[in-house]
């Protein structure tokens, strides 16, 4: 079986945005939505004050609430675990968004461009109206990963089969890759590190990992 | 960008007019029809019914126009196996037959089914919201049996006073069962609550539950309890205290159920588990921003 996950080394992360923007251009998501983001935490009290940035975005949960909430199964998991959304079937009640405990999905009711109403020519082209009303989240750029069986190449190791964000990651943070293959990127840092995965106690399995120290 | 939770959009008072209408409609549902089996069907069966019928449309009504996409809506009963919406969803047609033959009958066998279906439908109205995980103060467990209870108060008490409007008014029967449904409302109320409270919740889920409080407790809870006391002492010289405190306990249902699906309804936010090493320094404990606990 294979089981495509996601690491972000936090250690390493300096709130660039690089991938936010990555993501918004690869899948011309609309002003205000955006499948990866990268959040900025303070903690600590002065003077033991820190910051970590933390992307974030669709977990790929292993048991996906989203999915079991939704009625029409236009949320559905793959074999490969990649949670996608069928956007013919969607109706758009919401009921996943307010299920995803990641807050990583978004529904837009009004078209909307970075100008206004009046798309530029880039997104005039890349304008699907299947996403108007419906759910929508981050993919993992499946297309991408589906053109990996195609093509005999490797999710995460040859970058035009890896997520846009992992490849557009300037300090090296994100990774991609199957955690069932011993053999993975992915899983030779989660095996030479710590990590934890966010909520983790709301038993959802995401398909995240956060790297925090070495082992 | 936010980290700390903030309130949901999803879901807004279209929302929660669907579990209002649906609690109240269903509720009533089930006490027209224990009205059959108590006074028989001279007991206003049909205008209790109908009511209890119009009150579910409205609330599927709510939810129609609240999805982006209605010309999909039949897509809705694709998803039996997990989905809650899809059951309540398979459940109203069925419902709706069902009482409405029940109306033309006035009464009779339907009534009976009608009843079962409508406390179908209401528990899958309670697992349905249980089931959002994303929101804290939906997911707590103990919300199930509020949300049951709730709509059977608010059945009794709409019950009650559609019955004070026929010729012999509300019935002391009903006084009694309105009054045993509003102390487990109570109770269920207070674990919800305090379950909350003790495992922890957004810090401004709590403050909008916490502002509710008092004058639910007051005004929906102490008040139709005490005026369901009165009625039940001083029997036929009072009779408009049992409908007075079906209103009141109506009215605090949907209180109840309005701010807990329109404006508690803080989600989970973001946390760490633990805080990263970043140069220097060794790794923190965790942090999770906008939580009391």
């Amino acid at each position: 079986m294979t089981r495509y996950i996601m690491t972000a080394d936090l250690r390493r992360c300096i709130g660039c945005q690089t991938c936010t923007a990555s993501c918004r251009q690869t899948n011309a998501t609309p002003p205000g939505v955006q499948w990866r983001q990268v959040l900025d935490i303070e903690s600590g009290e002065f003077p033991d004050v820190r910051r970590s940035f933390v992307p974030v975005g669709c977990q790929h949960c292993g048991d996906p609430p989203c999915m079991h909430v939704c009625p029409t199964t236009a949320t559905y998991q793959r074999d490969d675990g990649l949670v996608e959304i069928d956007y013919e079937k969607c109706i758009g009640c919401g009921y996943c968004a307010v299920a995803c405990p990641y807050q990583a999905r978004h529904i837009t009711h009004r078209v909307e461009f970075a100008y206004g109403e009046q798309p530029m020519a880039s997104e005039s082209a890349r304008f699907d109206a299947r996403r108007m009303s419906v759910a929508t989240k981050c993919t993992f750029c499946v297309d991408r990963v589906d053109a990996a069986k195609e093509n005999g190449l490797t999710p995460g190791v040859d970058p035009e089969v890896t997520p846009a964000c992992v490849n557009s990651c300037i300090a090296g943070v994100l990774a991609f890759g199957d955690k069932e293959d011993p053999n993975s990127n992915v899983s030779q840092l989660l095996e030479e590190t710590q990590h934890f995965r966010m909520h983790e106690e709301l038993g959802t399995d995401p398909g995240f990992y956060y790297i925090w120290d070495k082992k | 960008m936010k980290i700390k939770p903030w309130h949901q959009t999803n879901w807004d008072a279209r929302a929660a007019g669907n579990f209002i209408g649906g609690g109240s409609g269903t509720g009533l549902l089930i006490f027209a029809a224990i009205s059959v089996l108590a006074a028989g069907p001279a007991s206003g069966y049909r205008w209790q019914a109908g009511l209890a019928l119009v009150l579910v449309a409205a609330g599927l009504a709510c939810v129609f126009a609240e999805i982006g996409r209605p010309f999909r809506a039949l897509n809705v009963f694709l998803h039996p196996h997990t989905s809650w919406m899809t059951r309540e969803a398979m459940v109203a047609p069925f419902l709706f037959c069902s009482g409405a033959v029940a109306i033309w009958a006035g009464g009779g066998i339907f009534s009976t089914v009608a009843a079962l279906l409508a406390a179908g439908y209401l528990y899958c109205q309670a697992r349905m919201i249980a089931a959002a995980k994303g929101i804290p103060a939906w997911r707590e467990p103990k919300i199930i049996p509020l949300f049951i209870i709730t709509g059977l108060v608010e059945g009794a008490g709409l019950s009650a006073l559609i019955a004070a409007l026929q010729p012999g008014g509300a019935p002391r029967w009903l006084a009694a069962v309105l009054l045993v449904a509003l102390i487990l409302r109570r109770l269920a109320w207070k674990t919800y609550h305090e379950t909350l409270e003790r495992t922890g919740a957004p810090k401004k889920a709590l403050e909008v539950l916490g502002r509710l409080r008092g004058n639910f407790e007051r005004y929906g809870q102490s008040l139709p309890e005490m005026l369901l006391v009165a009625a039940l002492f001083f029997r036929s010289e009072q009779v408009w205290l049992i409908p007075l405190a079906g209103v009141a306990a109506v009215l605090a249902g949907w209180t109840l159920k309005f701010t807990i699906v329109a404006r508690a309804a803080y989600n989970q936010g973001f946390a760490l588990p633990m805080v990263p090493v970043r140069g220097q320094g060794q790794a923190l404990p965790g942090v999770k921003p906008g939580w009391s606990k």
